[in-house]
């Protein structure tokens, strides 16, 4: 699922139409939006990893709910095996992390047993990652949701995991 | 002159792990549907299947480097607990080994204590949890010796976490219950030695009958 950027149908490459001197181009409208003075600061992104893909999906969902308008950080599930099987993917993973880095780092939220054992292992191997993934020691649905809520915030990777890590300390009884 | 091992070795070796785990998938499904979730003996044949062909692919060109192709490998198929914890095994212990064309048992012994120390971090279990660590620890020493001290070091331990109360892992959750079962990770463990051990006799045989 290669992400279709929209911006390609007939893309014009202004430096290579017409005559060769078009030093005027500067002046084209739509210039690249991405280093437009509004995204200065990127949203850590969110990965949230469970045995079962219907978990990692419904709590993902459940977060975007729970956080309230506005612009949302990116948030992906990485749940269950490629073949729709109870397990951890690290492929699934890796791809996750990647679709939700802006460059400001990935916080990774796991359930338990073999996901949180692939995603340390994952982190040790060095380069299956983006640079500035973590795992984030948190309760995952509860987790979920202060980490999205401080992402979406412009919380830094240092704020987003301990928010998600205060969550342990939210008594039910 | 002290026997040294090459990258065609530890090939071979992981060659004969694939094939003892699929000849023992069943046992080892059996022991994990007791205490576990009764995936240890498919997920360990998927994972070292996918170990053998990519070796068998593209074999790298020193030990080191066999063990850390492995270990990814086993990280990135198996899909329970037992892939990033024997993923992490090989990697490390591949990582120890580095550079070096050959290497001797003491060697690959050292190697395997670190990658062993990894997996004891990694998972945060140690010797008495009824892990994979009871049949690795006592093996690893044994290694330091022989191949056959490894093998029934290795033997010894996954038959001794039968008494074992499980701390680690799925199986902690049953508690007391989990007493009386050998643990699978440690019966796995073990198998990697056995088969350690028969490719170390091939080669010493083979050696003899080549000089």
């Amino acid at each position: 699922m290669s992400a279709g950027s929209g911006t390609d149908s007939g893309a014009v490459d202004p430096g290579e139409t017409g005559s060769g001197s078009g030093p005027g181009a500067g002046s084209e409208p739509g210039a690249d939006p991405r280093s437009g003075p509004g995204s200065t600061s990127a949203a850590v992104g969110l990965v949230l990893v469970s045995h079962s893909a219907a978990v990692a999906t419904a709590v993902a969902e459940l977060a975007r709910g729970l956080a309230g308008g506005g612009d949302l950080a990116p948030i992906l599930p990485a749940g269950g095996t490629p073949d729709g099987g109870l397990g951890t993917s690290s492929e699934l993973i890796s791809e996750a992390a990647k679709a939700v880095d802006r460059g400001a780092g990935v916080a990774i939220l796991v359930d338990l047993g073999s996901a949180v054992l692939t995603v340390k292992a994952l982190l040790a191997e060095g380069d299956e990652l983006p640079e500035g993934s973590r795992l984030v020691d948190a309760p995952f649905v509860e987790g979920a949701v202060a980490a999205l809520v401080t992402a979406s915030a412009g919380g830094d990777l240092g704020a987003v995991a301990a928010a998600a890590s205060e969550a342990y300390a939210y008594r039910k009884e | 002159m002290t026997q040294t091992f090459d990258a065609d070795f530890l090939v071979r070796w992981l060659a004969a792990v694939a094939e003892a785990v699929d000849r023992e998938a069943d046992r080892l499904t059996e022991l994990d549907s007791a205490i576990g979730d009764a995936d240890h003996g498919a997920n360990l044949k998927r994972g070292f299947a996918a170990v053998t062909e990519t070796l068998a692919k593209d074999p790298p060109a020193t030990p080191g480097a066999v063990l850390t192709a492995a270990g990814r490998q086993l990280i990135s198929t198996v899909g329970g607990a037992s892939g990033p914890l024997y993923g992490t095994l090989l990697r490390r212990t591949g990582k120890t080994l580095g550079d070096d064309g050959r290497v001797t048992r003491e060697q690959l012994a050292e190697a395997l204590d670190s990658g062993v120390t990894a997996v004891s971090q990694l998972g945060g279990a140690q010797v008495g949890d009824k892990t994979m660590l009871d049949a690795l620890v006592p093996a690893v020493e044994g290694l330091r010796d022989s191949f056959g001290a490894a093998r029934s070091a290795a033997e010894e331990g996954a038959l001794a976490t039968v008494p074992l109360r499980a701390r680690k892992g799925r199986a902690s959750y049953l508690g007391e219950r989990s007493v009386g079962h050998q643990d699978p990770g440690a019966t796995s463990s073990a198998l990697l030695f056995a088969a350690l051990d028969e490719i170390a006799r091939t080669e010493a045989s083979g050696a003899e009958g080549a000089s």
